[in-house]
Order: C-alpha cells, then sequence, then structure tokens
C-alpha cells in the first residue's frame, strides 16, 4: 500500500508527527529500529501504540527510496562516547546504553555503578538505576558547578523541568569529575579516587543520528539538520523532527513531530533550551586527552589512538588504517573524532547498516521485479 | 518463560528480555574485538554492534535489538 505519510523513528517525535499526520486524514507509515515504539526515552513504555497507522518494528533502513509524499525523520540521537583508557572493558557500558539494558531485562539488584559523562541524562539514568535496585557510587559530570548553577538558575523558564531535576538530585552527585581509565572492576576519576564497580555507566551528551538525513541530501548546518517553521528540510518533502535538529529533549521533539505532522508552523520556542544545553554541557578540554596513543579508538576495527596520529581526516584515516570502516560504520569513532580532532563527518552511503547479502538481493528484485 | 541456550547451556530467561541483557546476566560477554579482546554491549540500542552475536545459525545479530524466543540459540566468538 502506498503511504502518504512516512516516518523513520518512534520516538516521542515520530510518535507525535504519525498522530497528527493521522489526524489530518494522512495514510501513515510508522517505522522503528527497535522492537516496540517509544525510542529510547520511552522503551519499554505501555499504551503508546497508534491504532489506524502501519506499523514496522525492529526494522531498519539502510536506503531511503520511498514512494511517499512525506518523509519524516525522527532518527534521534545516540550517546557521545570518548575512549579512554579501559572503555573497551566489558562493564564499561553507556550511561543511556546501561539504562536501555535494564529496561530490557538486565537485574542490575545490588550492582555497583558508576554514572559518569555529562548531560542531564546521567541524573535520569542514575535514579532509575537507583529505583531498579543498583547501588549508584557516584554521579560524575564533567562540567563545573559554575556551568551547572547557572543551567539552573536559566531553568526558571522551564518551571516542569525544575521539577524534573528536583526529583533526580542525588547526594552522589559531583560536578568538574570525570573518569580517566577503567580496569577490570574498577575506575579511576580525575580527582584520583579509584572506584570499584560492577559497572561504570558512561556517556559524554547525545549526538544526532544524522545517517538518513545525510544520505538524502538534507542541509546539515553545525551539526545538526536545517529546518524551516514546518520542519521541513532543505529537500522537498523530507522532514526532520526531535533530535536531528537540535538536542533539547522530549518536549521539544514531540512540538516538532505535531508540526510536521499535522503541516502546521512549530508552536513555542525551543531554540533557547537546545543553546543553554549546548552551552552549560560544553565538553572540557581535559576530555580530549584522555585517550593515550595505544587507547583502542575505533573499536569495530581495533584501531588505536596512535595508528591514526599522522591523519588528517576520517576518509585517511579510513583509507591508512580502517579507521571507522567496521560494523557500527563510525558512528562511534566517528563521533569522537568530531570532538577529539575536529574532523568533519565523512559523506554518507548507502547502506547505512550493515546489510545481509540475502536482504540485498530482495531489494534489487522488488526494483527490478 | 523462555527457554534459550546459551552458548549451549539452557536458560529460563523472562519474557521481553533482550538477547544482550540475557547474556549480560548470565555472564557472557558477547563479541571478541579483531584483536582477541571480549567485549560485551555498550550502546544498548542498536549503534554500535559490540553485543553482536550468532543467533540461530545467523551470524552478527545485534543482542540488544532483539528479544528472546522460546528455543532460541544464541552463540558468542569466545563459545
Amino acid at each position: 500500500m502506498r503511504h502518504d505519510t512516512v516516518i523513520i523513528g518512534a520516538g516521542p517525535g515520530g510518535l507525535a508527527a504519525a498522530r497528527a499526520a493521522k489526524r489530518i486524514g494522512k495514510r501513515v507509515l510508522l517505522i522503528d529500529d527497535n522492537w516496540g515504539p517509544g525510542g529510547q526515552i520511552w522503551r519499554g513504555y505501555s499504551g503508546l501504540d497508534i491504532d489506524g497507522i502501519d506499523k514496522r518494528y525492529s526494522t531498519q533502513v539502510s536506503d531511503l527510496d520511498l514512494d511517499c509524499e512525506q518523509l519524516i525523520l525522527a532518527c534521534g540521537a545516540r550517546e557521545l562516547f570518548l575512549p579512554f583508557p579501559g572503555w573497551t572493558l566489558p562493564h564499561v557500558v553507556g550511561a543511556g546504553g546501561l539504562q536501555a539494558l535494564v529496561k530490557a531485562g538486565l537485574k542490575i539488584q545490588g550492582k555497583r555503578v558508576v554514572v559518569a559523562g555529562s548531560g542531564p541524562l546521567l541524573l535520569a539514568v542514575a535514579a532509575n538505576l537507583s529505583k531498579a535496585g543498583a547501588e549508584v557510587v557516584l554521579v560524575a559530570e564533567q562540567a563545573s558547578w559554575g556551568s551547572l548553577v547557572g543551567f539552573g538558575v536559566s531553568l526558571w523558564r522551564w518551571p516542569e523541568k525544575i521539577i524534573q531535576a528536583a526529583g533526580l538530585a542525588t547526594s552522589r552527585f559531583r560536578a568538574s569529575v570525570w573518569p580517566v581509565s577503567a580496569e577490570p572492576g574498577r575506575v579511576v576519576m580525575s580527582d584520583g579516587q579509584t572506584l570499584q564497580c560492577d559497572y561504570l555507566a558512561c556517556g559524554f551528551g547525545l549526538v544526532p543520528n544524522l545517517e538518513l538525513a545525510m544520505l538524502a541530501g538534507c542541509k546539515i548546518e553545525s551539526g545538526f539538520v536545517s529546518v524551516d517553521a514546518m520542519q521541513e528540510t532543505s529537500v522537498r518533502g523530507i522532514y526532520a523532527v526531535g533530535e536531528l535538529t537540535g538536542i533539547g529533549g522530549v518536549e521539544k521533539a514531540e512540538a516538532e513531530g505535531e508540526a510536521a505532522g499535522s503541516r502546521t508552523a512549530l508552536r513555542g520556542n525551543h531554540g533557547a533550551f537546545v543553546e543553554l544545553l549546548r552551552q552549560c554541557f560544553a565538553l572540557r578540554e581535559e576530555l580530549k586527552s584522555l585517550a593515550k596513543p595505544d587507547t583502542i579508538v575505533c573499536r569495530c576495527e581495533d584501531v588505536t589512538l596512535g595508528k591514526i596520529a599522522a591523519c588528517s581526516s576520517k576518509r585517511e584515516a579510513k583509507l591508512q588504517t580502517r579507521c571507522g570502516m567496521g560494523a557500527c560504520q563510525g558512528r562511534i569513532c566517528g563521533s569522537a573524532l568530531e570532538f577529539l580532532r575536529g574532523w568533519p563527518p565523512d559523506t554518507v552511503r548507502q547502506p547505512v547498516h550493515p546489510v545481509s547479502v540475502q536482504d540485498l538481493l530482495k531489494q534489487k528484485e522488488t526494483a527490478n521485479p | 518463560m523462555p527457554r534459550i541456550k546459551l552458548n549451549g547451556t539452557l536458560y529460563d530467561v523472562p519474557a521481553q528480555t533482550s538477547v544482550a541483557a540475557a547474556l549480560m546476566n548470565a555472564c557472557f560477554t558477547a563479541r571478541q574485538s579483531i584483536e582477541g579482546e571480549a567485549r560485551g554491549p555498550l550502546c544498548g540500542m542498536g549503534i554500535c554492534f559490540e553485543c553482536r552475536v550468532t543467533v540461530d545459525g545467523i551470524a552478527y545479530e545485534r543482542g540488544c535489538q532483539l528479544q528472546v524466543r522460546d528455543g532460541m540459540e544464541v552463540t558468542t566468538d569466545a563459545a
């Protein structure tokens, strides 16, 4: 069946877009890589499903060749992982990553967890892990108290966010602290203390999943997709919502999804909150020197920082060392290297995810029956 | 409760559990890196591919994006 509106991503933005598009009478197809709706933030919540639209979950989009009048990209964000000695050990996981695993059945009861990195997500993760029975040893935020106080003071403009933040406060919180190395069962922090832990849950903020927008040729500005008042990108008929247009959380994503789905102008000003987050949780320079020459940067291909020392771009690193050429296609090391070395993103080619030969053949048969 | 086989041993795993979480609960790591390091799940959301395992004979499946099914057979690189 042909659909009017195809939405990629069933998180808050994609769901809001789907509801709005359905409301104005569009035939909607909602696609998501996960097994159910909710995205990362609402992973595992019930009651999110929308009736009266077509849905395809557990479906990865590796190329765009869609026959529809409107494509809405709601691909969300991933965590930024920065390399440091020991970050490839199995007990080092993402902060959002550990939360996602717990929501998917990982037993965390009684486990000692150090939560570290940057951003408001850390407190949310720590609160959820505690609720699930984990012993949160420390929540280490790399930003300074000065930045955080500035963040807190500016929050008066968003009273609902103050209430959220207050609910997450913990005495285990420390500012201006970050992990410098990990060894099996423990982590050494920048203030010199060594902490025993079952897991180090570490993420340095969020970066948008831009691959499909870049593949489609949408204009990207300062790391995010450029959109007009109705969320349309520079490519006619392709819209972008949520974290793709600026890291701003659920309320922004829902408002943008509503605008794109209903094809009306975005309500409210969400740019100020995006800017506030960006400024207050800006990553400090010291984090650029955590990785040593023998620290692995590209986990897929086991490429160390030393091996790419002489390279001056992602392309060169790829050609010389296979850095960024593994299964994740540079999603982890590429984002890290944008911060560590200031390297701009490389071009994106399809398939944007590894695809089995069988699936490629199926696609060819559909294209040339 | 689905009964699955992890590296040859049977486990009863609550429904809705991801393969990645089931592996971690059973104290298994996932893949072996090309230099031989044991790796476990990192991102938990289908991005990093560190949790890839062989499921019912199909290699390179991401454990975090797959829920356990009764009779499922999962093998990791180290096994």
